[in-house]
């Protein structure tokens, strides 16, 4: 601790040198406390609470397959479950039939009458509720979505069918506040069963969505479900809310396997960046080496002064990386979500002590070869030592 | 006058350790960029070499996809099969196929949990259309039984679509009785069987999805195209089976944001090492470019020297980066295409677009790196620069 005065100074003596390591360090840091921060949101969060009892019911193959609406009370009666509901996705065109994000939001047709059984953390005043429970061609809106498209209650909103050939006439009748996410539109599934009755079509379900007891119950429930309709005519993958949105994700091919490879290429840059830097301000120095050994300073001490410098920059790195990555992160978290997991991104304090971690084995692995052979340089070499 | 090249050569191969650690720097930049950049160029060639060039997809208007598109067999009798303008094939019947698209879902080499495959169905015209296909193994599937075909990718990323196997889909078990090649890459992530056969097992009732038609020549294509949209008893967008195609290849644009995103922040630390050894190179050598002023070489001389310095470097690493990504051309993988919800295999390719566009990123490093450094050792007074330790 005596020598940290000249281990600082050591350490800004070339101010430019030191500037662009710990920049270059700060940035890989940065995008690896990202990547990690991502990964870790993917693979490792847990649901918020209100949604971990949530489970949906697909097809196998995809959710433009679609189940008979048989299989509702099939799974109500599977033990655990509280409440089950069809839920239909929708799509259509709002306003255009160009993909513009503007007027792109999710319009789901569920089962009104126990829609408020399934989220039960929705709020919502109970008039609107009722109201929406009994205009058919009703619907409720996100508080989000209501902001970002100006919609108010008695609005009529007017979808286009794209996948399903139904145009919807809706009348907004509530307003929803959610603590996760309220930015989509629902309707009445007896509205689109009209439609499939006027098309001719037999009535499907695209999900069901249901809501279990206990997390206890969650695990029995996937199994017995899966396992109930593993050789009927339309097989069904069951699983949490949470992991639901992922499997989105990981349709657009092994993100795990992407995200990890992209963080071993960053680390191991950084590696290269810091050890180059580190072998250069040390071959600098070894004249000085020879000083300090002239003044009696040990070979362990002098070793010791390379390595907390080469410490120090990483750490100084790693702290402005860590505060720009949870910059990026907050950035990201505004942004339109992909998948409901980024609305909780950060920079959690296990990615940060990996991190920190990372920089500091980085900062040590730098250092220590080339500190380790101008430590041992003898006393008078090391003053000839021409560069 | 010009410093020679072999100065600066030398120079790197003096201090190799450096010269090696950056140019590798820059390199592990430039090989994420270039990887996720032949990945999106393996898929944009897939299906920009997939569709027949006189052939058209029909599909319900609005729907995008097959998969979400309803033609039924009566409209396609009735309005769609004996339109002037379409090809006859060999039997004389018109080259007009109803097909009928479904997704099906089995475990494959990457995804032991089950990824999602397209299932066509196909009449005779469909099977008389598809002179493209080669069989590789077996023979074509028998109509009004259950067998398939499936394409070259779906039998080798599929264990247990092989041929001989049964995969179970839509109402029971269907047998692979062949494995078929053809030069349209998006073919042959397909599996191919009698459309009457899975209309039932689907109960899709008449409703198949899409109509492929082959127009006599490019005149009579154009001309089918407008009758066709315009008919107002089909309500079917009309595209040519290239474009359809072609807009799937956005299925890989988010992998390319990223990749580029996360190739330019590296790009930025790079540039910062780059210059970090520049700079210290410069330091080093003050006595050296004193004496290059001394003898005579101009400040111009120094600073183009020392530029060039930097862009070895940066060529080195691009290289490097290159050499790293070399051994992904040619590896078969799938994405799920955004449109189909199914899975297309496909090569990565590092094209030499690609690697133009990585060695340009490689030298744009080396360039903003060695700038600064150099200005600054051209800058440097003569006596001082010989004073210098």
């Amino acid at each position: 601790m005596r020598f940290l005065p000249l281990i600082l100074k050591n350490s800004v003596r070339n101010r430019r040198r030191s500037f662009l390591t710990i920049s270059s360090l700060a940035l890989s840091i940065c995008l690896l406390g990202v990547l990690t921060a991502l990964y870790a949101a993917l693979f490792h969060s847990s649901p918020p609470a209100g949604q971990e009892l949530r489970l949906v019911t697909r097809h196998k193959v995809s959710i433009t397959n679609v189940m008979p609406t048989w299989y509702k009370e099939k799974i109500r009666a599977v033990p655990g479950v509280k409440e089950v509901i069809i839920w239909q996705w929708f799509g259509g065109w709002y306003k255009t039939e160009e993909r513009d994000r503007q007027y792109f939001f999710p319009r789901m047709a569920a089962e009104a009458d126990r829609l408020f059984a399934v989220y039960p953390e929705w709020q919502i005043p109970e008039d609107q509720k009722r109201a929406f429970q009994a205009d058919q061609t009703g619907c409720i809106v996100g508080a989000d979505l209501a902001r970002a498209q100006g919609f108010k209650i008695g609005d009529k909103i007017n979808i286009r069918g794209s996948f399903f050939p139904i145009n919807l006439e809706l009348t907004v009748r509530g307003i929803y506040h959610s603590p996760h996410e309220s930015d989509s539109l629902w309707f009445q599934f007896k509205y689109l069963e009209q439609g499939f009755e006027s098309l001719g079509w037999p009535n499907f379900a695209g999900t069901f969505t249901m809501l279990a007891e206990s997390p206890e119950a969650i695990p029995g429930i996937i199994r017995t479900v899966d396992a109930m309709f593993a050789n009927a005519e339309a097989p069904t993958k069951t699983e949490t809310e949470y992991a639901f949105g992922l499997s989105f994700l990981a349709f657009l091919g092994n993100v795990k396997m992407i995200l990890l490879s992209i963080c071993g290429a960053v680390t191991f840059t950084i590696l290269l960046v810091a050890a180059n830097t580190m072998a250069m301000s040390v071959r600098e120095r070894v004249r000085e080496v020879g000083v300090l050994k002239t003044l009696g300073f040990t070979q362990q001490k002098i070793l010791g002064i390379l390595l907390g410098e080469s410490l120090a920059i990483s750490l100084i790195g790693a702290g402005i990386g860590l505060v720009l990555a949870q910059g990026l992160c907050t950035m990201l978290r505004q942004a339109p979500p992909v998948v409901q997991q980024i609305k909780t991104l950060t920079i959690e304090p296990a990615v940060l002590a990996i991190l920190i971690g990372i920089s500091l084995l980085l900062g040590l692995a730098s250092c220590i070869v080339p500190a380790w052979s101008a430590a041992r340089t003898g006393i008078l070499d090391a003053l000839r030592f021409t560069d | 006058m010009k410093i020679p090249l072999s100065y600066n050569l030398r120079n790197l191969a003096v201090r190799r350790t450096t010269t090696i650690m950056t140019a590798f720097g820059i390199g592990l930049t430039v090989a994420v960029l270039a990887a996720s950049m032949s990945l999106t160029a393996g898929l944009r060639e897939a299906f920009r070499s997939s569709g027949h060039p006189l052939q058209l997809i029909l599909m319900r208007k609005g729907s995008g996809a097959e998969l979400s598109s309803q033609v039924s067999r009566e409209s396609f009798n009735e309005v769609i099969k004996y339109r002037p303008g379409i090809a006859k094939l060999k039997s004389g019947e018109p080259a007009a196929s109803l097909e009928l698209v479904n997704t099906i879902n089995l475990p494959s080499t990457e995804s032991p949990d089950g990824m999602n495959l397209t299932n066509r169905g196909i009449l005779p015209e469909g099977v008389a259309m598809r002179e493209d296909f080669t069989m590789v193994q077996g023979r074509w599937f028998e109509f009004g039984k259950r067998e398939v075909i499936v394409g070259a990718d779906v039998a080798a990323r599929y264990p247990d679509a092989g041929l001989g196997r049964t995969i179970r889909f839509g109402r029971g078990e269907w047998l692979v009785v062949g494995v078929f090649d053809s030069p349209f890459p998006a073919r042959k992530s397909e599996v191919i069987g009698d459309a009457n056969q899975m209309l039932e097992d689907f109960q899709r009732g008449s409703l198949f999805s899409s109509v492929l038609v082959r127009a006599q020549d490019e005149v009579s294509m154009q001309a089918l195209t407008n009758s066709l949209s315009a008919e107002q008893r089909l309500q079917l967008d009309v595209m040519t089976e290239k474009e359809y195609y072609e807009r799937q290849s956005s299925s890989g644009n988010l992998i390319q944001y990223v990749g580029t995103f996360v190739a330019v922040i590296m790009a930025v630390g790079s540039v910062f090492a780059a210059m970090n050894t520049m700079y210290a190179a410069v330091a080093r050598r003050s006595k050296e470019i004193g004496t290059l002023r001394v003898l005579g070489f101009s400040r111009r001389s120094i600073l183009l020297s020392f530029f060039i310095e930097s862009m070895i470097l940066a060529l080195l690493g691009g290289l490097a980066g290159l050499l790293l990504v070399l051994p992904l051309n040619g590896l078969t993988t799938g994405i799920g295409a955004d449109a189909t919800f199914a899975e297309i295999a496909f090569q990565l390719r590092v094209t030499p677009e690609v690697a133009s566009t990585s060695m340009i990123f490689a030298l744009i490093v080396g360039a903003i790196g060695g700038l600064l450094p150099a200005f600054g050792a051209a800058r440097k007074q003569i006596l001082d620069a010989l004073r210098d330790a």
